[in-house]
């Protein structure tokens, strides 16, 4: 546990917090450590909540149901529909709409007390869900435009001297091939990290501030990295919900790139 | 925040367990493993479950509402025919009623220009009648006067002329040339004021 400081030292926070210990079945693939049991409770709650308001949904939304229903609206208007355009994001809303509840809900456990990481603080679930928009884009270009029509439509951007093509060519390949879904995976990743990394250093120095070192001339400092760790918690919920939308959003604009007409 | 964090490390404690960095961007099998598994369970469920129920909600919701507003509108139509039926039957009466005076006006008009017709032919008819009742009581008392005139006459002549006109026939005589005379002169007379 981060928050237990143990002995008398400095728990310095460090990316060693991102591999605890096994719990269940070490050295196997399928090894089960505390991370994999957050994203465990996560998708739990996730879906509990989820299929009991489905349950429970009415023509007259209660209130359980109207949260709901705003979240996935927003994903369907806001997110879907103002990118991809309402004819085509019909096929889409599905798909967005799982990515971002299944990214929120992942990105939320970092400030959930007794949970405290992330679940896409680990760079797997991060790059399953970009390897999952990957063959989505792809998969939806080919099907719009056949192979051929894909490669030309995103590898040579029409409306560009030819000898750009030089130039454009490689970078677009690297872009549509490789950078997407890498920097999709990493974004997510890095934030939630350096937002756990925050929390570990205010908390962790609150408690050696305020309990661990019995000195007296110490306490304002750590009412004041209390402070700041609460500061950061709240900045976590948003950061929570920022990185999942933006998640989402930039899967829309891959999607709609792949699919849209050329022009 | 990590650089931060390195200074204040190094001067409080150290860390036991070191990790390298580039294991943050590799990852291990088993969390690719359980990723994809909780990736999977959280699309099986949106999937079948989920999303259906609810896109099923609001597409009831949707239906209720355009229902809802289509049948107000259409009730605002009905409204609009009632309306502009009632305003048509208004104006069919104003015009029944404008109609209904002018006959009567005219009819009245009518009657009274027959009414003053008949008191014409009325008052002609009374007045002929008179005429002719003076005409007939002129005439009486002409005849009358004819009598009484001839017999006065007489007497006066008489007494004027004494015996010479004892003589039956001349006496006759003389009342019939004076009576013939008196006769022509009234006969003149009327006929001036005829």
């Amino acid at each position: 546990m981060p928050l237990a400081a143990e002995g008398e030292g400095f728990h310095q926070p460090s990316i060693a917090e991102f591999f605890p210990p096994a719990i269940w079945f070490e050295g196997t693939i399928f090894e089960i450590n505390r991370i994999q049991v957050v994203r465990f409770v996560a998708v739990a709650v996730l879906l509990t909540l989820m299929v009991i308001a489905a349950r429970r949904a009415r023509l007259v939304p209660r209130r359980g149901q109207n949260i709901a229903e705003i979240l996935l609206d927003f994903v369907r208007i806001n997110v879907a529909e103002d990118i991809i355009g309402k004819e085509k994001a019909h096929k889409y809303v599905a798909f967005l709409t799982t990515v971002f509840f299944a990214v929120l809900a992942f990105n939320i456990t970092g400030v959930i007390p007794f949970l405290n990481i992330a679940g896409t603080s680990l760079i797997g679930l991060p790059i399953m869900l970009a390897l999952w928009v990957y063959v989505m884009y792809l998969s939806a270009g080919i099907k719009a435009h056949g192979v051929g029509g894909f490669l030309k439509s995103s590898l040579f951007p029409p409306g560009v001297p030819w000898i750009l093509y030089i130039l454009l060519t490689p970078v677009e390949f690297l872009q549509v091939f490789v950078m997407r879904p890498a920097t999709l995976a990493i974004r997510l990743m890095a934030n939630m990290v350096a937002g756990h990394l925050m929390l570990v250093l205010c908390f962790a120095a609150t408690q050696f501030l305020l309990i661990d070192s019995g000195n007296g001339a110490l306490i304002p400092f750590g009412a004041l990295t209390l402070v700041g760790g609460f500061a950061i918690t709240l900045f976590e919920v948003f950061v929570a919900a920022l990185q999942a939308y933006i998640f989402v959003v930039l899967t829309a604009v891959y999607l709609s790139q792949s699919v849209e007409d050329e022009h | 925040m990590i650089g931060a964090a390195l200074p204040a490390a190094s001067i409080l404690a150290a860390e036991s367990e070191t990790v390298e960095g580039w294991r943050l961007l590799l990852p291990a099998s088993y969390d690719i493993v359980w990723s994809s598994v909780v990736l999977v369970v959280i699309a099986v469920v949106f999937y079948k479950l989920v999303l259906p129920k609810f896109q099923a909600v609001l597409d009831e919701r949707t239906e209720k509402i355009e229902g809802g507003l289509a049948k107000a509108a259409s009730a605002q139509e009905e409204a609009a025919a009632a309306k502009a039926e009632y305003e048509q039957q208004l104006q069919d009466a104003r015009a029944e009623a404008a109609r209904i005076r002018e006959e009567a006006r005219t009819e009245a008009g009518q009657i009274v220009a027959e009414a003053r017709e008949k008191a014409t032919a009325e008052q002609a008819r009374i007045t002929e009648t008179a005429q002719r009742q003076i005409e007939a009581e002129r005439q009486q008392a002409a005849v009358s006067l004819r009598a009484d005139v001839g017999s006065l006459a007489t007497e006066l002549a008489s007494k004027i002329v004494g015996e010479s006109l004892e003589d039956e026939a001349r006496r006759s005589r003389v009342v019939e040339r004076f009576l013939d005379d008196l006769d022509a002169q009234t006969t003149a007379t009327a006929g001036k004021g005829n």
